[in-house]
C-alpha cells in the first residue's frame, strides 16, 4: 500500500507542508493591510477622506487572521494562542492585532489624524511581527534570518503604497503617491537583493535557491521594474490609472513572493552527517549534507 | 542540580533494523505516516570509498527548545528533568513549533488515518481523539520516567523505566540515561568517546549525542 506521505526519504530539506495557502494568506493578507494602514498614516497630512482605506487595511488584517484559523487544527480552542506573549511572536501577534482594529476603528470613527498616525505605526510593527514569527521558526533556513524580517516589512510597505496608489482611481488626489510607492518598490528591491544574498553567503537547502531563482526574473522586472516605471509615470504625469496599474504590479508581486516564501522555498533544515562512525578497525570518514548548498562563506 | 535526561546512539552500532521505529510505533500508536522515531540511511563518499551509515533521529529534548519559545498557546513546555512536553488539551495546531523544529521531529495529523482504510480491532482500541489536530513527537517515553520518579528505579538501567526504543535495539546502539549524573552509564560513555550532535550550530543544545568513535564500540 502506497503511503500518502512518504516519510523515510525524509534526509534531504523537504518543502514544508503543514502551512498552505491559508498559512500563507496571513501574511499576505495581513502584511499588505498593515502596510496599507502605514501609507494611510502618511496620507493623513494631505487631509485626505481616508477612511476606507483605513477600513479595507483593517479588513485585511482580518482576513489574514481568519485564513489562520481556518488552517488551525483546533479552531475552538483559538484563544489558547494569547498564552506566551513573553517569547512567542504569534502570540504577540495575536496580542497586537485587537490594538491596531481598536485604533484603526478609532480613526475611522473619530476621523483623528493622531489615530491614523498611530494606527499606521502599529500597522509596521505588524508586518515586523509577522517577519519575526518567520525568523524564530529556525527549522525553515528561508525565514530564520533579519535580511527575511527586512523584507516582509518592506513588501508590506510597498503593497501598503501599491494598495493606496490603486485608491488613486478613487480619490485621484492620492496620484502623488505613485512617487512613495517607486521608493517603497525601491527598497524592497534592495531588500529582495541583500535577502538573496544573505542566503547564498550562509547557505540554504538547494530547493530554496532553485526556487527562488525561477522566481527572482518575473519578480524583478515586472514585480519592481515595470511597477517602479509605472508608478512615477502615473505620479509625474498625473494619471492615476497609471499609477494605479503600478499600484497593483507591487501589490500582486509582493503577495506572489509571500506566497513563495510560505508556501514554496520554505525548505526544511533537512539532516547531516558530520562524519561517519569508524566501524571495526576503519576509520572515520568524511560527512554529507543531502540537499543543502554551502554557502560561500562558510 | 536537576537531572537532563539525554540519549546517546553509538552509529558504529545501529544496523539501520527500524526496530526502534516499530516499538516507538507500538508503544505509542501512531498512525501510518507518523513516526516519531525514524532510522536514516545515509550514503556518503563516493566510488570506491563509498559508505552507509544509519541514523536513528526523533526529537532531541533540546535543552533551548525552539518549539517551545514559538508555541503561542504553552501547550509545548519544558520539564525540570529536561523532557520537552506537549499538552494535548491546550494545543492549537497552529504548526509554528513544526516549523521551529530544525530535527523534522513534529507532526499533526487532522483525521482518522489507518492502515488498511477501515480500523483494525487494534487500531481502534488504542485510537485517541486527543491527539488529533494537535501537535505530536516522541516524549522519551515519559510515562515510564515518571514511573522511576515514583518506583526510584533509573531510566537507561531498568527496562520497565526506560524508552522503548532503546530497549528494543537489537545492537545496544541506543543508550539513555541523567546526563548530569557523572557517575550514569550514559555520562561516562560520552566522555569516553567521540561524539556529535545533530546541528548543534542553531544554539538547540539537543539532547541526543551521536556516537562515531572511540571508549569500546
Ligand atoms: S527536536 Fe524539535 S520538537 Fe524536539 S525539542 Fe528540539 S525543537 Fe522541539
Ligand atoms: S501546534 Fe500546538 S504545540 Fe505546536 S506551536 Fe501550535 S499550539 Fe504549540
Amino acid at each position: 500500500m502506497k503511503s500518502e506521505r512518504p516519510i523515510l526519504d525524509r534526509v534531504p530539506p523537504r518543502q514544508q507542508g503543514d502551512w498552505d495557502i491559508r498559512g500563507a494568506l496571513n501574511f499576505m493578507l495581513g502584511g499588505a493591510g498593515a502596510g496599507l494602514l502605514a501609507a494611510v498614516a502618511c496620507a493623513t497630512p494631505l487631509g485626505l477622506d481616508l477612511p476606507i482605506m483605513e477600513l479595507l487595511g483593517l479588513a485585511l488584517v482580518g482576513a489574514g487572521l481568519f485564513c489562520v484559523w481556518l488552517k488551525i487544527g483546533r479552531p475552538w480552542r483559538a484563544l489558547h494562542v494569547f498564552r506566551r506573549p513573553s517569547t512567542s511572536w504569534m502570540s504577540r501577534e495575536a496580542w497586537l492585532a485587537p490594538v491596531v482594529f481598536a485604533c484603526g476603528a478609532a480613526a475611522i470613527l473619530t476621523q483623528a489624524a493622531l489615530f491614523f498616525y498611530v494606527a499606521g505605526l502599529l500597522g509596521l510593527v505588524y508586518a515586523y511581527a509577522q517577519g519575526r514569527i518567520l525568523k524564530a521558526n529556525i527549522g525553515i533556513p528561508a525565514w530564520r534570518r533579519w535580511s527575511c524580517v527586512v523584507l516582509i516589512v518592506a513588501t508590506a510597505l510597498a503593497e501598503g503604497f501599491g494598495l493606496l496608489s490603486i485608491g488613486a482611481v478613487l480619490w485621484p488626489a492620492l496620484t502623488p503617491f505613485g512617487y512613495a510607492l517607486a521608493v517603497a518598490i525601491a527598497l524592497r528591491y534592495a531588500a529582495w537583493r541583500a535577502y538573496r544574498a544573505d542566503l547564498r553567503e550562509t547557505g540554504a537547502p538547494s530547493g530554496t535557491l532553485q526556487v527562488f531563482d525561477a522566481f527572482a526574473f518575473n519578480f524583478g522586472l515586472i514585480g519592481h521594474g515595470a511597477a517602479l516605471v509605472l508608478a512615477v509615470a502615473g505620479a509625474y504625469a498625473s494619471q492615476p490609472l497609471v499609477a494605479a496599474a503600478g499600484g497593483f504590479l507591487a501589490s500582486l508581486a509582493g503577495a506572489l513572493f509571500k506566497y513563495t516564501l510560505v508556501c514554496r522555498a520554505a525548505f526544511t533544515q533537512g539532516f547531516s552527517l558530520p562524519r561517519t562512525p569508524a566501524r571495526g578497525k576503519g576509520k572515520s570518514g568524511v560527512g554529507a549534507q543531502p540537499g543543502w548548498q554551502a554557502g560561500r562563506g562558510s | 542540580m536537576s537531572k537532563r535526561y539525554a540519549m546517546a546512539i553509538d552509529l558504529r552500532r545501529c544496523v539501520g533494523c527500524q526496530t526502534c521505529t516499530a516499538a516507538c510505533k507500538s508503544a505509542n500508536a501512531t498512525p501510518p505516516g507518523v513516526q516519531w522515531r525514524r532510522v536514516l540511511d545515509l550514503e556518503t563518499g563516493e566510488f570506491p570509498d563509498v559508505r552507509r551509515t544509519f541514523m536513528p533521529v526523533a526529537c532531541m529534548h533540546c535543552a533551548n527548545p525552539p518549539c517551545m519559545h514559538v508555541c503561542p498557546t504553552t501547550a509545548t513546555k519544558q520539564r525540570e528533568d529536561g523532557l520537552v512536553t506537549i499538552d494535548y488539551d491546550i494545543c492549537i495546531g497552529c504548526a509554528n513549533c513544526v516549523m521551529a523544529c530544525p530535527y523534522d521531529a513534529r507532526s499533526i495529523e487532522r483525521k482518522p488515518r489507518y492502515s488498511y482504510g477501515t480500523p483494525m480491532k487494534s487500531e481502534e482500541a488504542r485510537f485517541d481523539e486527543g491527539k488529533l489536530g494537535v501537535a505530536t513527537k516522541c516524549t522519551f517515553c515519559k510515562e515510564r520516567i515518571d514511573e522511576a520518579e515514583r518506583t526510584g528505579k533509573v531510566p537507561g538501567v531498568d527496562p520497565e523505566v526506560t524508552p522503548a526504543c532503546v530497549n528494543s535495539c537489537i545492537s545496544g546502539a541506543m543508550h539513555f540515561g541523567d546526563v548530569n549524573d557523572e557517575t550514569s552509564h550514559i555520562s561516562q560513555l560520552l566522555s569516553d568517546t567521540e561524539h556529535f550532535r545533530m546541528h548543534e550550530e542553531l544554539g538547540t543544545d539537543p539532547s541526543v549525542f551521536y556516537i562515531w568513535d572511540g571508549g569500546e564500540a
